[in-house]
């Protein structure tokens, strides 16, 4: 080790290093600042904040269960709804896009992101929701026995939340993966359509191989979700339940954090919402931790072994026609 | 239907549902630009761009304070967030075997879920109550520390998809790695790493929570970093959330000074990838 | 070597935009480092900007109060990063001790919270008693044909609809302010629920700031909320009427809310830490309230508490004109002449 590594390796290393630790800091101090204002909540539920489900300010009762469930059940909707969207906005851009539209198209879906989540909220009231309401008073009574569309229509719900959470993901995975996209190296995909494959099919080793970066930039539109604060509780309804439901409203841990932090004065109310968010932040780092894990399973076996996929389809093919 | 014809038809139904999908990302992005326009246009004036907020009732107030204020505090977040976001990802893109480098990304990803709340109130903790003092810097902080995951996330993928020959060749030709990742690499990542500052800039200029417990917000003209500034988000959501008709549409204004400030920024930033791509492959 | 200049062409184009951007904030001209810094409640926002506005061109100075909510205002205060606070609700005995020195409450305003509706095809005036407000909000009351409320509007024909309660998400005055006037006249509410600026609902939808729940109930048919009188009148939303403790439904107005405070007079404890909600008297409105500053007895920064003391005096008798124009009402005159003396105390020299 030490035979290559020259003395401007060393600077090199340490100077960046510098800089890395210094990310690992601020989040370890985040951490930390979070678990020290959330001491007086701790002491007092301890576990069993993770599992209560009565928040009362004014008996100082406080359990997260339903925020827990209302962001984690928003976030994982707005990430199905969305991933395939963007990535498929990432392809059509960086593979498919006939050049003179690429750059205003490009443009416009980064656009999606400059807006502030505030406007995403107050669209989000006055015409997300409305018609949204329209969708669940059209929807046929019988649709409505399952418990996924139960509840009264009034438009606020999750429904709304997981759309507006959709809109705003969209850009950011589908900004990184276009990126990712147009750096896989063209031999790539020359490869493949070398051996007869076709356009999807290309794409598809071109997807192989930027695999790793695609993945990261759904944890980035997921994490994304997690932490949304604004629009969320502008159309969610804020009323913690947990339900299957689309239609009922619902509350996330960060909307009830934007809600009573600034008027919370009394020690163990901020407590127990500071406690909220130490809560987010673990959640934050379980499923980083469980992404990374995909993706470090995903490295393993080596490349070779799909490219050769593609032959084995065209070889038969060859011999039919 | 033969084998062949069946791969050519899935092929096709991906095309389209690709360019499908950007339609559908266009249609509520429509929608919101409309919207925003069609309120916001109305009050949009030249007082808007130099006056201060007037109370209620009296015609005429501006915002330009929270211009001023957004350029500022976004200004400040990104000359701190910009070198450690890229300087750390090239840490963690370099050496990836390291445990630093896993703590590092770990981190960043954690980073990226945290409420912008939270990053608040921890900023308040540490920049504004040891100094009793609401603070530019404060608030740029903050928003520096939320753009920090998206620089160094988009920085480290964007590396390690740089071809390895490039390294090599610079290695092979005697520079130290620094100076090979410092003169090579990272400008061959460049133009991605430009759309990741742009994204996480464009995110950063919209959010409200955490500059409401650092920079305060302020009536007055500032420019002192040390003193409470005013922002347009906090403006907008200020005035969204009163009573009164003309805030409201001042609100509205206000939001679509904000896009098209953050558009502005975009359309640079894309020009300048352009040229940067143009200038290395050449079309 | 192409590398380099391309690095360096980067390089310039940055250089310039960053400067770009700085050169448009540098030459800007810096306004009152002796600015005084405020912050609390958010329903007395726009008479307190108006204030400052006219006292500052009066007097040139400059007084930057921001809106960041009643719990915030009380935070900040305690935590000596502003000068001066704003609450809705007053603060605590806890939280009083918990505050570095003495504050003292002083009301500035008053403000009144009003049940809002909207039912399709009705556009009457409804009559509410506190209790069937209670038990809406409970959710017991569920259908607006309920014969509680046919009980009491006899001329409206109500529909067999679903009551939808909004109420808001966010902590807020206007909340604390409809708690306690319910938890005055329904011991169930005072039991279940109780008092804050953000309680446990038991029923309804969360509606973020005033607009929310206006938003929510203009588009929810069927539904009912409740904002202060304030919004109401500037956005030209309709109200229904509530009983007061003398018996009348009185609709919510400048002089029957300033009937609730000239009735709470006698009583009016030294440090102004009372709530009025529910007060006795005729004319007067039940769901009336004081809105108070926040000041130090002994400020750290005389200079600065000078400064307040003398704006304090101008907007507890030249400024209180302001209010009625804004939908505010002002201070009956004897409270303003127990105000003034308590102002006296404030050590500024």
């Amino acid at each position: 080790m030490r035979g290559w590594l020259k003395r401007g390796d060393l600077g090199f290393k340490l100077g960046t290093g510098a800089f890395a630790a210094l990310v690992v800091l601020v989040v370890a101090g985040i951490g930390f600042e979070l678990w020290r204002q959330s001491a007086l909540s701790l002491e007092k539920f301890g576990l069993g904040f993770w599992l209560g489900d009565v928040w009362d300010p004014v008996s100082g009762e406080f359990g997260a269960r339903p925020f827990i469930w209302g962001t984690l059940y928003s976030s994982v909707l707005a990430l199905a709804v969305a991933t395939p969207i963007a990535l498929g906005i990432a392809i059509f851009l960086s593979e498919l896009c006939p050049a003179r539209l690429r750059m205003p198209l490009t443009f416009l879906t980064e656009l999606l992101a400059a807006i502030p989540s505030i406007v995403y909220g107050l669209w989000g009231i006055f015409v997300l929701v409305p018609a949204v309401r329209q969708f669940e008073l059209w929807l046929p009574a019988s649709l409505k026995t399952l418990p996924i569309f139960s509840g009264p229509p009034v438009g606020v719900g999750m429904l709304s939340a997981v759309l507006i959470l959709a809109v705003m993901i969209i850009p950011f995975t589908s900004s990184v993966a276009r990126e990712v996209l147009k750096a896989v190296p063209n031999a790539q995909r020359e490869a493949a359509y070398a051996l007869g494959a076709t356009k999807w099919e290309a794409i598809r080793a071109a997807l192989f191989y930027a695999r790793t970066g695609i993945i990261g930039s759904i944890i980035l539109g997921f994490g994304r979700a997690l932490g949304e604060t604004m629009a969320v509780t502008m159309v969610i309804g804020n009323n913690p339940q947990i339900t299957l439901s689309l239609f009922k409203p619902q509350y996330t841990m960060p909307a009830v954090l934007a809600n009573e932090f600034t008027e919370a004065a009394d020690n163990l109310y901020l407590s127990a919402l500071i406690e909220i968010g130490l809560v987010l932040f673990v959640i934050t780092l379980i499923v980083n931790t469980a992404s990374r894990l995909l993706i470090w399973s995903m490295n393993r076996p080596a490349r070779a072994p799909r490219a050769v996929r593609v032959t084995q389809v065209a070889a038969p093919a060859g011999g039919a026609a | 239907m033969n084998h062949d014809a069946l791969r050519r038809l899935k092929s096709t139904i991906v095309v389209w549902l690709c360019g499908l999908s950007v339609v559908v990302a266009l249609i509520p992005l429509a929608f919101i630009l409309f919207f925003v326009v069609s309120q916001g246009i109305q009050a949009l004036n030249w007082d808007f761009f130099t006056k201060l907020p007037a109370p209620v009732g009296e015609p005429g107030g501006g915002f330009a304070n929270a211009i001023v204020g957004t350029l500022m505090l976004v200004g400040i977040g990104a000359a701190f967030a910009v070198p450690v976001g890229v300087i750390s990802g090239v840490y963690i893109a370099e050496f990836p075997a390291t445990k630093l480098a896993t703590m590092a990304r770990f981190a960043a990803d954690a980073l990226n879920g945290v409420p912008s709340i939270v990053v608040g109130v921890f900023v308040y903790g540490i920049a504004v109550m040891p100094f009793k003092q609401f603070s530019a810097i404060a608030g740029g902080i903050s928003l520096g520390v939320m753009m920090i995951p998206i620089v160094t996330r988009t920085t480290e993928e964007l590396l390690k998809l740089v071809p390895p020959a490039l390294r090599e060749g610079a290695l092979a030709l005697g520079a130290t790695r620094g100076w090979a990742t410092l003169t090579v690499v990272l400008p061959a990542a460049a133009p991605g790493i430009i759309t990741g500052v742009v994204l996480a800039l464009a995110r950063i200029a919209g959010e409200t929570a955490p500059l409401l417990f650092t920079a305060f917000n302020n009536r007055f003209f500032s420019a002192d970093p040390t003193q409470p500034i005013s922002s347009l988000t906090v403006q907008v959501f200020t005035y969204a959330i009163s009573p009164y008709e003309d805030w409201h549409r001042q609100a509205w204004a206000g939001a679509l000074v904000l896009v098209s400030l953050v558009l502005f920024c975009s359309v640079l930033a894309r020009v300048a990838t352009r040229r940067l791509e143009r200038l290395q492959t050449g079309h | 070597m192409k590398v380099p200049f391309t690095i360096g062409r980067r390089r310039a184009l940055a250089a310039l935009t960053a400067a770009a951007v700085a050169a448009t904030a540098a030459p800007m001209t810096l306004v009152a480092q002796s600015q005084i810094n405020g912050a609390g409640a958010t329903f007395p926002a726009p008479i307190y900007s108006k204030w400052f506005s006219e006292y500052g061109k009066m007097k040139g100075v400059a007084i930057n109060y921001q809106p960041i909510g009643s719990g915030g205002g009380i935070r900040q205060l305690t935590n000596q990063t502003v000068f001066f606070g704003a609450t809705d609700g007053p603060m605590t005995v806890d939280q009083m001790q918990g505050a570095p020195g003495k504050i003292l409450h002083l009301p500035t305003v008053l403000g009144a919270v009003v049940p809002i509706y909207e039912i399709p095809n009705v556009n009457a005036e409804l009559k509410f008693t506190g209790p069937l407000i209670a038990d809406i909000f409970m959710g017991k009351v569920l259908k607006w044909n309920d014969p509680a409320i046919t009980k009491l509007n006899p001329g409206v024909k109500l529909p067999d609809m679903d009551i939808t309660v909004v109420h808001r998400s966010d902590g807020s005055g206007t909340s604390y302010i409809f708690a306690d006037y319910l938890a005055k006249v329904s011991p169930e509410w005072a039991k279940t629920v109780g008092v804050s600026t953000a309680v446990k609902w038991p029923v309804g939808l969360g509606g973020k700031g005033s607009e929310g729940v206006t938003g929510l109930v203009k588009q929810t048919p069927g539904s009912i909320g409740y904002v202060e009188l304030v919004y109401a009148l500037q956005n030209k939303i309709d109200f229904g009427t509530v009983k007061n403790s003398a018996g009348e439904f009185v609709k919510a107005s400048i002089p029957s809310v300033t009937a609730a405070a000239a009735a709470a007079v006698k009583a009016m404890p030294k440090d102004f830490r009372v709530s009025i909600t529910n007060a006795p008297g005729a004319g007067v409105y039940p769901m009336a309230s004081f809105t108070w500053m926040l000041f130090y007895e002994s400020p750290k920064d005389k200079a600065q508490g000078k400064v307040m003391v003398e704006f304090m005096k101008w907007a507890l008798t030249d400024g209180q004109k302001f209010a009625t124009e804004l939908g505010y009402a002002p201070l009956p005159a004897e409270i303003v002449k127990l105000e003034l003396a308590a102002l006296a105390t404030i050590k500024v020299s």
